[in-house]
């Protein structure tokens, strides 16, 4: 037996889920996918006195097409996304993220939520709800709000959530017409955390210029990074490689990574920049075709 | 604080358990412990080796990041379940020992399981989709190429 011990309650409803967080308060953890909250409570590195199971709520789970906007629950499992033909349709940027999040067993198993209230600055779908310009849904007994993605993650491993709110919901707008996405990450093998990864979409207009850019990066700061000096710098032009250029340096220059053992700052910042530039020339030309 | 003890029933390879739990026991644990089904290995206890893969509900997970508590009411299948008698292997199991895909043996049931699963949802896999797959499964021994020989032998005897 390695984790300290807990109590453990499986949540009944979310009303009493959400009931036990109140009286709990930062003393109880959620427990939803748990493929990275088990493992640093498996070194006693968190060591919470309560884990309010909610993989019983099956009603936090589910993709929903609202038209503009989707819906994820916050339950649902990566594997869910994976095989949903609607996520491929409307969130390209999720579909092309999710084979470099960890392995199948843990995509089997992991949540959307858990991985956003988790906010790992090192985690992809951090980064892509930024990029999205997505909102997150909080619940609690004193009722709920909705909170945007770039205001979420307030540093490493900590988000504006209150201590007893629950995530229960990702809301993320459809791809619009005449836009491209790319997300594009360097690890050290399949499935680790990125070194650094870079998610953006990119819009066009009849003309072929610029409407609209989101560039934001996961490891590269204390949280995903919202570059948006780059992401403004693009608007308005008829993209090239000179733009592509510029908007790169502008990314390394707004980025603040940790470095490690395994990747420098320098070299952390060098593949910000390399990365950046592909996955915009990538964006453009999917953009470009969608006209 | 008192004992945070849990009644729990489950199914693992078809045969259905009654067992009383502590909240913090990990699943991988109570397989091993609790039920005496040492086949599931428990390697590096932080959901990053595989080692501990069992099939839960359908689907290959690690039960070193699970708690026997959130079992209750499920269905569990281990690397004990797959041969279909004491006489006969599963053909995975067959294809690992011809094609040499072990050498210690220690990761081989997580990624039994693993391939399990994977060659029910894609039977006819190539070369790189079963690496994709493998890619949750460490193995110091073999390399892998064995591995991956063993699974396209296994998975060209199960099309038939």
């Amino acid at each position: 037996m390695k984790p300290a011990p807990f109590r453990y309650i499986a949540a009944r409803s979310l009303d009493q889920a959400l009931r036990l967080k109140a009286e709990w308060g930062d003393e109880a953890r959620f427990l939803a996918g748990g493929q990275s909250l088990v493992p640093t409570m498996n070194f006693r590195l968190t060591q919470p006195a309560a884990l309010i199971d909610i993989n019983p709520l099956a009603e936090l789970s589910g993709l929903r097409n609202g038209g503009r906007l989707l819906s994820i629950g916050a339950l649902t499992r990566y594997r869910m996304l994976e095989r949903d033909p609607k996520v491929g349709r409307h969130l390209p940027l999720i579909a092309e993220a999710l084979p470099h999040i960890a392995h199948p067993q843990i995509r089997n198993r992991g949540t959307i939520g858990g991985n956003l209230a988790h906010a790992d600055p090192a985690s992809e779908m951090p980064a892509i709800v930024v990029a999205l310009g997505g909102r997150l849904r909080a619940q609690s007994l004193r009722g709920e709000r909705w909170i945007d993605a770039a205001d979420f993650f307030v540093g490493a491993l900590t988000t504006a959530l209150h201590a007893d709110e629950m995530l229960t919901e990702v809301e993320l707008p459809a791809v619009p017409q005449r836009t491209g996405c790319c997300f594009m990450e360097v690890s050290r093998r399949r499935g680790d955390f990125a070194m650094i990864g870079v998610a953006c979409t990119l819009q066009v207009d009849e003309s072929g210029r610029c409407a609209a850019a989101r560039i934001a990066l996961c490891n590269a700061g204390d949280g995903p990074v919202f570059a948006a000096e780059a992401s403004q710098s693009l608007v308005g032009r008829a993209i090239g490689a000179a733009d592509i250029k510029e908007a790169a340096d502008l990314v390394q220059r707004a980025i603040d990574p940790g470095g490690s053992i395994h990747a420098s700052k320098e070299f952390q910042r060098h593949l910000a920049g390399v990365l950046t530039g592909r996955a915009l020339a990538a964006a453009n030309e999917r953009a470009r075709r969608d006209r | 604080m008192t004992a945070d003890i849990h009644d729990i029933s489950v199914t693992v390879n078809g045969t259905s358990y009654r067992r009383q739990v502590e909240g913090r026991l990990l699943l991988s644990d109570f397989i091993r412990h609790d039920l005496l089904l040492a086949g599931t290995h428990v390697g590096c206890e932080h959901g990053v080796c595989g080692a501990c893969t069992i099939i839960f509900d359908g689907a290959a997970v690690r039960s070193c990041l699970m708690f026997a508590a959130q079992a209750d009411g499920h269905d569990i299948m281990t690397v004990e379940g797959l041969a279909p008698d004491h006489e006969r292997l599963h053909p995975l199991q067959q294809a690992m020992r011809e094609c040499h895909g072990l050498q210690c043996g220690y990761c081989t049931p997580g990624i039994l399981m693993t391939m399990k699963v994977f060659l029910e949802e894609n039977p006819a896999p190539d070369e790189a989709q079963i690496r994709e797959a493998l890619s949750g499964n460490l193995c110091r021994c073999t390399g892998y190429q064995h591995i991956v020989e063993a699974v396209q032998l296994a998975a060209e005897r199960l099309r038939k």
